[in-house]
């Protein structure tokens, strides 16, 4: 188990004061002047070197990120977005470092934003968290009052501003040009790529968007070294990372562990177990909802890091890990999220807007086992017509689930099939 | 995405309260200037706040001036995103995720008890206008599913009888303090965190060495 010398976010469950005070005693802010004595591109270097890959989904080096922004500024300002719009079913870890660790993201800010010559920080808060976001506009009034940021941040000459902006209700803000539109005032509906953000992003201006965590860690990754991150974990999947596990386990909670702990570690060193035990567990999704499932079979010692995960058919996403034992009806597990995709769809691009509805009423027939065996293989062929046809990822998210169903449950699907036909109850006495 | 839900009776104008027409303007200054459309979801958000949480036509027509957008851009904002209400809602709006994550903890537990208790089925306002549920997709808290949001502070860890507790104290007009309904702290374990305990006497205290900051060494 990862010691807590090593750990992040010492104030993950509220125990301690998540006020300026108290992260103080924490640490930070202790040496923000001496990192920003260094030039910009010596920070993006130890970023890189620390191995830090982005903890919003899709695992992208955040130092490798920052490079793609101009070297320097021209006549538009540069712009650090923070994506904290955490919607990604099972996903709760953002939640935890805004309202209890508030000062690592707003410090983070700042120095993600002086490496990338940044005038100001945009951090975008889905709309739900009210009372988070009053949780982070106080914090940031504290860092204001203190002279951290603002102008001459923290005594060092540089003029950076924090501006927290309230989603109202949308999971497609979360892709990173959806939130762009959304920052600027309008629908969020994906943008066509190219151009990336760095080159043209909020305003038009260069913009790097970044999850929470990602900016979050930076700090302690410099206070460290970047060697201390890249030493913890596995190859190329280094540092520490904030899992959330949901579903049937004993104790749901968020943690922070090593990058590659073993899954059924994680589960039953601190989520006391699936509930039933080890052998009553059916499949897990191991990062969110987009990522598709894992039998138990691969549960049984797969790691948990971005590549390992991928190498299996699935994916470390988010860390969401939501977990379902064998009392779950599964199909109906995947046929909610499937739900859910069509509720979120944008509605911007057709094989999205008409494939996930489409494939949402498939998926509700075939909890009842109401279909005809071939439509199967139909709903399969309209998963892969979706995915990779349209402008962002939430028409692969929405088929990816059904295909991690298919691939793993499909005789569970077609039983149901031929049990309608033939008159019999389609689930057993279970819930 | 949300669908067009717009109330039939409207009232014939909306303003700004002077201190909302402050906060406006404070809201409005955090953007670059020519970027004041950046301000329409908080500006929406405000009028809904003043207005029994839910957005007259009229109010679009007032923020459209204040940010010269086009009155149709503002009402494209109003309906894309799910929380605003273009139609009352109840004093208690009740928002009960059932997503995934939410339905593997029992939220069909707490539909079924919104039911039993109010009679309400997605989408219905109680009669005497005291209480409207949506069935909402995931809220971001599923480390303590079941999740009911009412109007801005999550109730979490819901069961049956807790959720029937809550309905009750709410219908007396009391709001208990929201988060877990079984009283467990944060999202940390219910049997207790197995992490940080090292930390948990000193305010997790932590100094460093101001030399690797600088980067003038590489190592720890």
């Amino acid at each position: 188990m990862l010691r807590d010398e090593d750990r992040i976010f010492t104030n993950l469950y509220g125990w301690h004061d998540w006020g300026l005070e108290g992260a103080r005693k924490r640490g930070d802010w202790s040496t923000t002047k001496q990192i920003l004595s260094r030039s910009p591109e010596d920070i993006v270097e130890d970023v890189k070197a620390s191995g830090l890959r982005g903890r919003g989904g899709a695992g992208f080096p955040t130092g490798v990120k920052w490079s793609f922004m101009p070297k320097e500024v021209k006549d538009k300002p540069h712009y650090l977005v923070v994506n904290a719009d955490e919607s990604e079913p099972g996903t709760c870890k953002d939640r935890e470092i805004i309202r209890n660790d508030p000062h690592k993201l707003i410090e983070g800010c700042l120095i993600g934003g002086y490496a990338m010559r940044a005038k100001a920080a945009f951090i975008y808060i889905r709309g739900e968290f009210y009372n988070e976001a009053m949780r982070l506009q106080a914090a940031i009034d504290q860092a204001y009052e203190a002279g951290l940021i603002g102008k001459n941040a923290c005594g060092t000459g540089y003029d950076f501003d924090v501006i927290l902006h309230r989603g109202a209700g949308a999971y497609i803000c979360g892709e990173e040009t959806a939130l762009l539109e959304s920052l600027e005032g309008k629908k969020g509906q994906p943008r066509l790529k190219p151009p990336f953000p760095a080159g043209v992003g909020l305003y038009g201006c260069p913009t790097t968007v970044n999850n929470v965590e990602s900016v979050a860690v930076v700090p302690e990754i410099l206070r460290r070294g970047a060697s201390w991150f890249a030493d913890l974990g596995t190859p190329k999947n280094s540092g520490t990372k904030l899992f959330c596990i949901s579903g049937h386990v004993e104790n749901p909670c968020n943690v922070e562990e090593e990058m590659g702990i073993p899954l059924k570690e994680l589960l039953e060193k601190h989520c006391g177990g699936v509930i039933g035990g080890w052998d009553n567990l059916l499949a897990v999704i191991p990062g969110g909802s987009s990522v598709p499932m894992m039998p138990k079979s691969v549960c049984d010692d797969v790691i948990m890091d971005f590549d390992t995960l991928r190498g299996v058919g699935s994916g470390l996403g988010t860390a969401a890990v939501i977990v379902m034992n064998k009392q779950t009806d599964i199909v109906r597990a995947i046929a909610r999220l499937s739900y859910f995709y069509k509720h979120e769809s944008c509605g911007q691009c057709t094989p999205c807007r008409e494939g996930t509805g489409w494939m949402y009423r498939v998926m509700d027939r075939l909890v009842r086992g109401e279909a005809e065996v071939e439509e199967i293989d139909a709903l399969y062929e309209v998963t892969k017509q979706v995915e990779g046809h349209t402008i962002c990822a939430l028409g692969d998210a929405a088929a990816w689930p059904i295909q991690g169903l298919l691939r793993h449950f499909r005789p569970e699907v077609e039983r149901r099939i031929a049990a309608r036909k033939a008159g019999q109850p389609i689930m057993e006495a279970a819930e | 995405m949300s669908g067009i839900d717009i109330a039939e009776n409207q009232p014939e104008s909306f303003a700004f309260t002077p201190e909302n027409e402050a906060k406006a303007e404070a809201i409005i200054s955090k953007y670059p200037e020519g970027r004041q459309a950046s301000a329409v979801m908080p500006l929406l958000d405000l009028a809904q706040r003043q207005h029994d949480n839910w957005i007259p036509l009229a109010a679009i027509d007032v923020i459209s001036e204040k940010l010269k957008m086009p009155k149709m851009r503002v009402l494209e904002v109003a309906t894309f995103y799910t929380m605003f209400n273009l139609k009352p809602v109840g004093k208690y709006f009740l928002q009960a995720c059932t997503t995934t994550p939410c339905w593997l903890r029992g939220s069909d537990q707490v539909m079924k008890c919104i039911k039993d208790k109010l009679g309400l089925e997605n989408h219905q306002t109680s009669e005497d206008g005291m209480f409207t549920l949506l069935e909402v997709e995931c809220l971001g808290a599923c480390a303590n599913a079941p999740i009911l949001q009412v109007n801005d502070d999550f109730y979490e860890d819901a069961d049956y009888e807790s959720t029937a507790k809550l309905l009750d104290a709410l219908k007396k007009g009391e709001v208990p303090a929201p988060g877990s309904l079984s009283g467990r702290n944060v999202s940390e374990p219910e049997a207790g965190a197995q992490t940080l305990l090292s930390y948990k006497d000193n305010g997790a205290a932590r100094t460093y060495d101001p030399k690797i900051s600088a980067g003038e060494t590489g190592e720890k």
